[in-house]
């Protein structure tokens, strides 16, 4: 029934679209009048694209655009240029009546479940209020909401009480029903359970996976723990400063990573288990992710990269399809990881690997520097 | 059952806090144990590797309270740890499990309102009966601590070398000159470039990852025996994470301190720790080396933390623990975690486990039923059967 509230264009490629997304934000100065100084460029030109009832994981470090990208495609921040696209229909240069009626059909489902929900509002209302406001709030109405909270594991005697009576688990878990109110076909969850202590965390994704199967919906997943978006995605897209590095099926992703940065990311990732946490190599990225006021030219990466050359600093890369739609943006993409890993490990443990010195210079003299100085303080000692 | 000391026996009876009876005890027990062949305390014949031989921090059924007016929080009932020299300790619990407030009762930080009985002592040296004074120079010198967020335990209205300095200066007699030397040196060290020039940087000009190096780098200024690192890599993104957790061990080794390493994450004690230290509900539930804890939990909590973490190549269902942390001023009766466990039979529900040793006798649990989970091949999977059951 909801479908019909979209002015859907025929021909459509892809339930939710994204092509060339730029949001920008200004930085304003002091002084009485706030001029504007400059501005950072938090997506710029991102491309991805979801299909019905699948999950598009969407990983990254902080300020890589990631929750950006979910408001821009949600249309909460106007975005600067580029096209999201809902069922064919263009969003970005919709009126606000329409994307009203497009919001149905498009949710989205916050990080912090303590401020997301307003605490003067009883649960009924909060999931109610999203009925109401799209005029579909009828005689039958607070059964729907008790329909909704069992839906999400809550029973709907829950319904009277206010957020803070809830732990953190089920007030996410209120919150999911809030979005599901309308019944959308795109749900996106920008961080859904990483407020969540780790036992409560598997029972909220069990939730949406149990509801992703009964309800088809497709989820815009917006994490940084590596492990929960394996498990829960379909697709996955790395991002680094702004641009998507990596897109690929999981085990695409996760079992053959390309981009330098995926390689790193998952490297660095900790795992519950001993051994394997004692026993493998790990690369060991230096220095922290540049400011996005003033990118890297060329490769974003190029900065903290093993890999980087001269070429990496003029051109960017362009995402190259590796073979079904496997696409990174990487001029020296990533072939044999284990040899890549122990290579990268060598170059940056600054050990007898000389002709990388060249490549690397300022991540060896570092790490030297604080081998000798670790030296001289024992010795001291 | 017989049941052997939960701790090991304290081999330093007594001895002054400010007398240097620490040194003399121990040397005691030498001169007999070749000639009269007297048996070795268990810690001591065990604790052989990596690790040195003597206690550094020893905690005994420390609580902690906090009077409010619903009543008492009873944050911390009962923990008990021993940490030697150069070993990571890792405490691992959910929010409220009361892995914070133990070690800050460690420290020395908690509020005044804050009701502490138990014993800690330092090298023999019985914290909670020390003076303020005596504490203080205990505090920052040997006994030193990492945040978690770093932006908030620095002073932002001061200089990095200021601060760094000052941590120095409050303990040793030497000039502002060599105190700012000894600064540069430890940010050299934890690998922040150019430190002379970052001496005159603020907290705010830093980046996350080195705002929490300059912090290793304050905590490690003194020297410390000690270094308590409360939740140091939450704030920080996994490359980062990885950078930092790398540094501490660097800095352990090159400082011959040991770590109590608190966090929530469980991979990021699987990678450090020597032994894992497991909390409930204020209670210690699980105590064991590093490999037996993860490998082969006996407590049903450890193994439903283990089995809610989606792990490589397991694209099943998640099999989360069922129900929230019970509330610390109203306690269940019995276990704390009997309403969430799959094992829980009527004994659990009335009489408290204690914290008694399994399979082997460093290897503690606090459950009645250790022995199921002994006996099944995935401890995790009580945990799946109830939730699947359940819908």
């Amino acid at each position: 029934m909801s479908a019909e509230a979209v002015p859907a264009a025929p021909g459509y490629q892809h339930l939710l679209d994204v092509q060339d997304l730029v949001m920008e934000f200004p930085v304003k100065g002091g002084g009485i009048f706030r001029k504007v100084i400059g501005k950072v460029q938090a997506v710029s030109g991102v491309s991805m694209h979801l299909d019905a009832g699948e999950t598009l994981g969407v990983v990254g470090e902080s300020g890589c655009g990631k929750s950006t990208t979910g408001r821009a495609i949600l249309q909460l921040h106007k975005p600067t240029s580029g096209s999201v696209k809902l069922r064919g229909a263009e969003l970005t240069t919709m009126s606000h009546e329409d994307l009203r009626a497009v919001r149905r059909n498009l949710q989205i489902v916050f990080q912090d479940p303590y401020a997301s929900l307003n605490p003067k509002m009883p649960v009924n209302d909060i999931i109610g209020e999203a009925l109401k406001i799209h005029g579909l709030w009828e005689k039958d109405g607070l059964e729907r909401v008790g329909d909704l909270l069992k839906l999400v594991g809550l029973s709907p005697e829950h319904g009277n009480r206010y957020p803070h009576e809830f732990s953190g688990g089920q007030r996410q878990r209120i919150g999911i029903a809030r979005a599901l109110a309308l019944e959308p076909e795109v749900l996106i969850l920008d961080e859904p359970v990483s407020a969540l202590d780790v036992s409560v965390q598997a029972g909220v994704v069990n939730l949406l996976e149990d509801l992703q199967d009964t309800l088809g919906l497709a989820y815009f997943f917006i994490a940084h723990d590596l492990s929960i978006v394996r498990h829960i995605s379909d697709r996955i897209a790395v991002m680094y400063l702004g641009k998507v590095v990596e897109t690929g099926t999981r085990d695409e992703v996760y079992g053959d990573p390309k981009h330098p940065y995926t390689v790193a990311l998952l490297s660095a990732a900790p795992e519950a288990d001993p051994h394997s946490e004692r026993s493998r190599q790990r690369i060991m990225l230096t220095g922290d992710v540049p400011s996005p006021l003033n990118p890297p030219s060329g490769c974003r990466f190029r900065t903290r990269c093993w890999k980087a050359q001269d070429l990496c600093a003029e051109v960017e890369p362009p995402p190259v399809d590796h073979g079904g739609g496997h696409l990174v943006a990487c001029h020296f993409p990533v072939t044999d990881i284990s040899a890549e890993t122990s290579s990268a490990a060598r170059h940056m443990a600054g050990g007898d690997a000389a002709p990388a010195s060249g490549e690397y210079p300022g991540a060896l003299k570092l790490r030297q520097d604080t081998v000798a100085a670790n030296r001289d303080a024992a010795g001291a000692g | 059952m017989t049941v052997p000391p939960t701790t090991p026996p304290d081999d330093v009876p007594g001895g002054s806090i400010y007398g240097p009876a620490t040194e003399e005890i121990p040397e005691l027990f030498q001169v007999y144990e070749p000639s009269e062949g007297v048996e070795l305390t268990p810690s001591r014949t065990s604790s052989v590797g990596p690790t040195g031989t003597t206690e550094v921090l020893k905690v005994e059924n420390l609580t902690v309270g906090f009077p409010t007016e619903d009543g008492l929080v009873r944050a911390v009932r009962g923990v008990s740890y021993t940490l030697h020299e150069r070993e990571v300790l890792g405490i691992v619990g959910e929010s409220g499990s009361g892995k914070s407030v133990s070690s800050m009762a460690v420290m020395g930080l908690l509020p005044k309102s804050a009701r502490i009985t138990g014993n800690i002592s330092f090298r023999g040296q019985n914290i909670l009966s020390m003076s303020k004074n005596e504490q203080r120079s205990l505090r920052g010198r040997k006994i030193a601590m990492i945040f978690q967020d770093p932006m908030t335990a620095m002073n932002p209205v001061y200089t990095i070398g200021f601060q760094l300095a000052e941590a120095v200066l409050s303990h040793e007699v030497m000039s502002k000159k060599a105190a700012m030397a000894r600064a540069e040196e430890m940010l050299n060290l934890v690998g922040i470039p150019q430190p002379k020039a970052r001496l005159n940087s603020y907290p705010h000009e830093f980046s996350g990852g080195m705002r929490q190096r300059a912090m290793i780098a304050m905590a490690v200024i003194n020297n410390p025996d000690v270094i308590i690192a409360d939740e140091p890599t939450t704030a920080l993104d996994v490359t980062v994470q990885a950078q930092i957790l790398e540094k501490l061990i660097e800095v352990k080794d090159a400082f011959n301190a040991a770590i109590v390493l608190i966090t929530h994450d469980l991979g990021v004690v699987a990678g450090m720790a020597h032994r894992t230290l497991v909390m409930y509900a204020g209670r210690p539930v699980e105590l064991g080396t590093t490999e037996e804890v993860f490998y082969n939990p006996r407590m049903p909590y450890t193994a439903g933390l283990l089995g809610s973490i989606p792990s490589a190549g397991d694209t099943g269902r998640l099999r989360p623990i069922t129900g929230a942390p019970p509330s610390l001023i109203n306690l269940p009766d019995g276990c704390p975690f009997s309403p969430r466990c799959p094992l829980a039979d009527d004994k659990c529900r009335t009489v408290e486990p204690e914290l008694l040793p399994t399979d082997t006798i460093d290897h503690l649990a606090a459950c009645h039923h250790w022995d199921r989970l002994a006996a099944a091949p995935d401890p995790t999977a009580f945990f799946r059967t109830e939730s699947e059951a359940h819908r």
